[in-house]
């Protein structure tokens, strides 16, 4: 009966981590996501169940202030943002993650320190890779964070020595480790430990500009996992381990996608700031063309779209910003009424964070049958009658495949430039996000569709209906 | 040190599982996917009770009540707004 308990609590936690493991797995399909998430957050519900059974919680006081504070708080955020402003609210939510395990690591760092009992070496070491993950979690985040909602400059911060104050600060860290090992009753090592994480977050994420945000964030996501994981070490406590590495495999598995469909590596995302790196090869492939656009007006636009027999519509970040995904979606129904076959076809860093841009388009309705990925769309361009492109550039640049002076050579990109006509509708012919010229503009079958993207859709949605 | 080398080994078998079953996702539902695992991450919040409820008001229980602030923001945020996106994601809605 003794055993009955902390037994129990353990089968409780077993069944919580296959839950979460059978709820990641039905997020496979999106028929079967909702439930999948359901089977998670039930999950979760057991093992917070199971785990105020323990023994050694007695008071439930603060535990209760604790949970309807952030119950709340969380309930709040989740119902008012605005789903352009996820990549945000997934950025928070990594550092409140990353800061609840460091916070549990140095809390028990403080009551082993206080029960003044001797620490043993695999506690100590837990607790400080803890601190470290945790730490970096929180002010990388938080720094995300500022840096989408634009609280401060999307740009790349850079300032002299930055790499040679991080590598100081790294070793000042190992340095403390080694202190904290030999002495493990030294706070001031340990606080001096916990303040070098906090700014090794900052210093991780500042370098980062906004075009490599969705790598940025994914990562965070996997360190929010690892940190989890490693409070599980502080407390060998399985349950907080097997959901941290759950996390941590699902951020890295991004992270990769990301860094893939931007041709680039991770350490070239986290550790050269873009803009630099290709100011120096704009300029070169100059005046080997002649530059002329043509352009096209609305009603000319909508004839085209409404007698072709299959129209793919590339949406960009553009388009999201201008809340133009309304007017899409009521554009591709009068096009489908008038028999048209319509697609979409989605870059994966199409919007701020991976997946982004499909959550944008189901938030307008668009039924996610019709949205196709990069991989699947591509071949089908040779075959397709007008690509719509809409606030969409560099996924769109053919020099990405064969201009190896381009920055985003080598970058995949959605093949529009193989259909039989290219709409682009653009504010103007000012470069895109990672000021490249883009020479599908200036090609013959390419026509521009100049004004924002929300006035030319609403338009060409009129000037279709009229069509029959 | 016996206990840190089995909790290794069932960190190093969850990451694969991790691995296999993520891979399967497509990137249609990689936003639901990531703030659904984000709110998992929030599992910390385990340790959290942990800490804070042994009774005595010390700086751990303390800062164990912020850590349950934080971790349930995160779990309640994180599994909440992963509904209120998959709820959109529709096959074909009934056109009136």
């Amino acid at each position: 009966m003794n055993d009955f308990l902390p037994s129990s609590i353990q089968i409780s936690y077993l069944i919580a981590a296959s839950l979460f493991i059978f709820g990641l797995k039905q997020m496979s399909s999106p028929a079967t996501a909702r439930r999948g998430n359901l089977l998670g957050a039930i999950g979760m519900l057991i093992a917070i169940i199971a785990t105020l059974l323990d023994r050694s919680i007695v008071s439930y006081e603060l535990i209760i202030l604790g949970t309807v504070v952030g119950a709340a708080l969380g309930a709040v955020m989740a119902y008012k943002v605005e789903m352009t402003a996820m990549p945000q609210m997934v950025g928070l939510l990594n550092g409140l993650g990353g800061g609840a395990s460091t916070l549990v690591a140095v809390a028990e760092f403080w009551r082993l320190r206080s029960a003044g009992e001797a620490i043993a070496l695999d506690s100590i070491i837990t607790i400080i890779l803890s601190v470290l993950i945790g730490g970096v979690t929180l002010t990388g985040s938080a720094i995300a964070f500022a840096k989408l909602q634009e609280l401060i400059t999307g740009a790349p911060i850079i300032f002299p020595f930055q790499r040679g104050v991080s590598i100081g600060l790294l070793i000042g860290f190992l340095v403390g480790s080694a202190y904290l090992i030999l002495d493990p009753q030294n706070l001031t090592a340990f606080l001096a430990m916990v303040a070098i994480s906090l700014i090794l977050g900052v210093l991780f994420t500042n370098p980062i500009g906004g075009a490599d945000m969705p790598v940025a964030i994914s990562l965070l996501n996997s360190f929010s996992g690892l940190a989890a994981s490693a409070a599980g070490f502080v407390l060998m406590n399985n349950m907080l381990i097997i959901a941290g590495a759950l996390v941590g495999a699902s951020g890295i598995i991004l992270t990769e996608i990301m860094c893939k469909a931007m041709n680039r590596s991770l350490t070239n995302v986290l550790f050269t700031a873009f803009s630099k790196a290709k100011t120096a090869s704009i300029g070169s492939g100059d005046s080997v063309t002649p530059k002329v656009t043509h352009s096209v007006d609305a009603e000319e636009a909508a004839m085209m779209l409404g007698y072709a027999r299959s129209v793919v519509i590339v949406p960009g970040y553009g388009m999201a910003v201008a809340q133009a995904q309304h007017a899409v979606r009521e554009l591709a129904d009068q096009l489908e009424r008038l028999g048209v076959d319509v697609k979409y076809a989605i870059h994966p860093v199409a919007g701020r964070m991976p997946g982004h841009m499909n959550v944008l388009l189901a938030e307008a309705n668009v039924p996610y049958t019709q949205l196709y990925d990069m991989d699947d769309i591509n071949p089908e361009f040779d075959h397709t009658d007008v690509a719509l492109v809409i606030g969409a550039n560099d996924v769109v640049n053919p020099a990405a495949r064969h201009d190896t002076n381009s920055p985003i050579y080598g970058m995949p990109i959605l093949e529009v430039d193989k259909a039989h006509h290219t709409i682009v509708i653009k504010r103007s012919m000012n470069a895109g996000f990672s000021g490249v010229d883009n020479e599908l503009f200036y090609k013959d079958k390419t026509l521009m569709l100049f004004g924002s993207a929300k006035d030319v859709v609403t338009q060409l949605v009129s000037s279709v209906k009229e069509l029959t | 040190m016996e206990d840190l080398i089995s909790a290794l080994v069932v960190f190093v078998l969850a990451a694969f599982v991790g691995f296999e079953v993520i891979n399967k996702v497509p990137p249609t539902l990689h936003t639901p996917l990531m703030s659904g695992s984000n709110a998992i991450s929030g599992i910390a919040v385990l340790g959290a009770l942990l800490v804070s409820g042994t009774g005595n008001v010390t700086l751990s229980s303390v800062l164990g009540v912020i850590a349950i602030i934080m971790a349930t923001i995160n779990v309640v945020g994180g599994f909440l707004v992963t509904d209120r996106m998959l709820q959109m994601f529709k096959k074909k809605e009934a056109r009136s």
